[in-house]
């Protein structure tokens, strides 16, 4: 009795042994290849570096991606002037006025899939809105593309964000006879304020990488161009056609174009956490 | 503010002023409320808009082809004969490599990262995980097609080959661009995700319930399988199920390295296309008003009610136990 027992035990221990193992092993093994992929794009893509990429465009000599760069500058810009105040708005329905209505849930599951709808199909959307009856790819129609990609997610942390401001405070506020608006202005967007920059940072983050809702709106520009009623040029789009052209040249420009793109988003996730711990520090 | 001031002042001043700040107050509110209204209004339009052009513009392929626009696989622009089985064949192939893939490896690391990891690593790691998620599909694509193919190509599925070439599911030869390459870089882009949901859902399994599991002996493992798990199976059912969203409609990671064949291979180390693939690649020479653009229209669509469907389920999934 008492040998078996031990031999349970011991079998026991080993299965769980066994297991932690294995899974160390698969966790090594995934951060080791997640982090070839940041060593590529740093090897290749500081070895691709230089001035020009930042002032030539993309028939200049050598080869640059200014084109690019202004182009996703101006139109994250310009999506994200009219994503802000929409997903602001539709967050703190979510949060506060529309809680609980059936309206309000309907909005949030239409919002959610908004947020997971591949992004090709957004672009396929603003193809048919925007790019056929203007009859052309313009800038304005990546500007589109991009402020649909953002909504949801200013939306999303919006809500998520006014939710963790104490209901206390707000009825405090309105047991003093202030008005639905001046609670919302003075208190819940006050409150959350850093929560509410977060997601912005996140959706920013988001935009400047997608290429798929990009191709067939604001299709690319070997130009710089300020003009949005004309197609306009993004980085990931350039990267997009560089790596394609397969000549050696264009791929090490790829790359310095996919290591500028990575170290903007990633600065702006990380600027987000900062944002976030600085907020719970509080 | 405004409206603070004019309490103080109430007892005093006249009830005149009172009622008319009052009065305004009301009126901002129902201004205000409206705008709310207006942009959560906003968000259905714009999915309701979506919805109804994808499909507007679409039916003609539908009305020109029949059902046979789902059940036949050939795609010539020449003949103009169009038909979706390879990609939705490609979609579905390639999601469910990544998924079959990404699962078991997410378990394991969040298992690793929950009940294994010295406390200091945790936090690291785990937003590490998390800063990947969210590096931009595109550089996966590339990374892909650039350094990965050629490696997997002659270490990967080489051996494969010559071990289960009998398979027809793995026969040769070997291809840098195939559908099995496709979902392994899908599989590394939705990992950082799905691991990212799993430690989020075994971090809120309640730790009376873990430590009494402890208490009366268990080891780490099987408290890991008969508590943590169990309490959590929906949500991470659920997790699983977005990571399958979100290959299904990926586009930029798969175009680079599926191979952009439209036919069906039984073998997955043959290239296939998948409908944002196709999408990608081939809707920017779709003249206007062609069979084509509506064809591409059609998928699109088609992809739409795969992924919402999907959606739908996975939310459901996923709040079921956190509400």
């Amino acid at each position: 009795m008492a040998t078996t027992n031990a031999g349970r035990l011991a079998r026991r221990l080993a299965v769980d042994k066994t297991i932690k193992l294995v899974s160390t092993l698969l966790a090594t093994i995934a951060l080791v290849l997640l982090a070839m992929i940041l060593w590529a794009l740093f090897f290749n893509g500081v070895r691709a570096l230089g001035p020009h990429v930042f002032l030539n465009d993309t028939f200049g000599r050598p080869n640059g991606l200014a084109n690019a760069i202004v182009g996703s500058l101006i139109q994250v810009g310009f999506a994200t002037v009219i994503a802000l105040p929409v997903g602001v708005l539709a967050g703190t329905l979510l949060a506060d006025l529309g809680k609980s209505s059936k309206l309000g849930e309907t909005v949030r599951f239409v919002n959610d899939v908004l947020l997971s709808a591949p992004s090709i199909l957004i672009g396929l959307f603003v193809y048919t809105l925007i790019v056929l009856p203007m009859g052309r790819f313009s800038g304005w129609a990546g500007v589109a593309a991009l402020a649909i990609v953002m909504l949801p997610v200013i939306v999303r942390s919006t809500e998520d964000m006014l939710r963790l401001v104490p209901v206390q405070l707000r009825e405090a506020a309105y047991a003093l006879g202030a008005s639905r608006w001046t609670v919302t202005r003075s208190v819940l967007w006050r409150a959350a304020r850093a929560g509410i920059l977060t997601g912005l940072l996140l959706a920013i983050a988001r935009a400047a990488g997608e290429t798929a809702p990009l191709l067939f709106t604001a299709f690319g520009n070997p130009q710089t161009s300020f003009d949005l009623n004309q197609p306009m040029a993004t980085l990931p789009v350039q990267i997009f056609n560089l790596t394609l052209s397969a000549d050696a040249d264009s791929i090490a420009l790829a790359w310095a174009g996919a290591l500028i793109i990575t170290v903007g988003v990633l600065a702006l996730n990380i600027t987000s956490r900062l944002l976030i711990s600085l907020g719970q520090r509080k | 503010m405004t409206v603070l001031s004019s309490a103080d002042s109430a007892p005093g001043a006249s009830s005149g002023r009172l009622q008319a700040s009052i009065r305004r107050g009301v009126l901002i509110d129902t201004i205000f409320g409206a705008a709310l209204w207006a942009a959560g209004g906003l968000v259905l339009v714009i999915l309701g808009t979506m919805i109804i052009l994808l499909a507007y513009d679409g039916w003609p392929a539908l009305r020109h082809f029949g059902m046979a626009f789902y059940t036949t696989a050939t795609w010539n622009p020449v003949t103009e004969r169009f038909g979706a089985m390879s990609m939705l064949y490609g979609t579905l192939v390639t999601s469910l490599i990544a998924v079959v893939i990404a699962v078991p490896v997410s378990f394991g690391i969040a298992f690793f990262l929950t009940e294994v990891c010295p406390q200091a690593f945790r936090r690291p790691i785990g937003v590490t995980i998390q800063l990947l998620a969210a590096v931009p599909s595109i550089i996966y694509g590339m990374w892909g097609a650039l350094v990965v193919a050629p490696f997997i190509a002659a270490w990967l599925q080489q051996p494969l080959i010559s071990g289960f070439g009998w398979i027809p599911l793995f026969g040769g030869p070997a291809n840098q661009f195939s559908m099995f390459t496709a979902g392994l870089i899908l599989a590394l882009m939705i990992l950082p995700f799905i691991t990212a949901m799993f430690v989020e859902t075994l971090e809120s399994v309640p730790p009376m319930l873990a430590e009494s599991a402890y208490g009366v002996g268990a080891t780490t493992w099987e408290v890991f399988r008969n508590v943590r798990i169990p309490y959590g199976r929906t949500a991470m059912v659920g997790a699983g199920m977005l990571g399958l969203g979100r290959a299904l409609g990926e586009t930029m990671a798969v175009t680079f390295v599926i191979g952009n064949a439209n036919r069906i291979s039984a073998s997955i180390f043959q290239p296939g296309s998948s409908i944002a693939s196709v999408i990608a690649n081939e809707f920017g020479e779709a003249e206007i008003g062609s069979l084509k653009l509506y064809s591409l229209l059609q998928l699109g669509f088609a992809l739409f009610v795969i992924s919402f469907i999907v959606l739908a389920v996975s939310r459901r999934l996923v709040r079921s136990r956190l509400d």
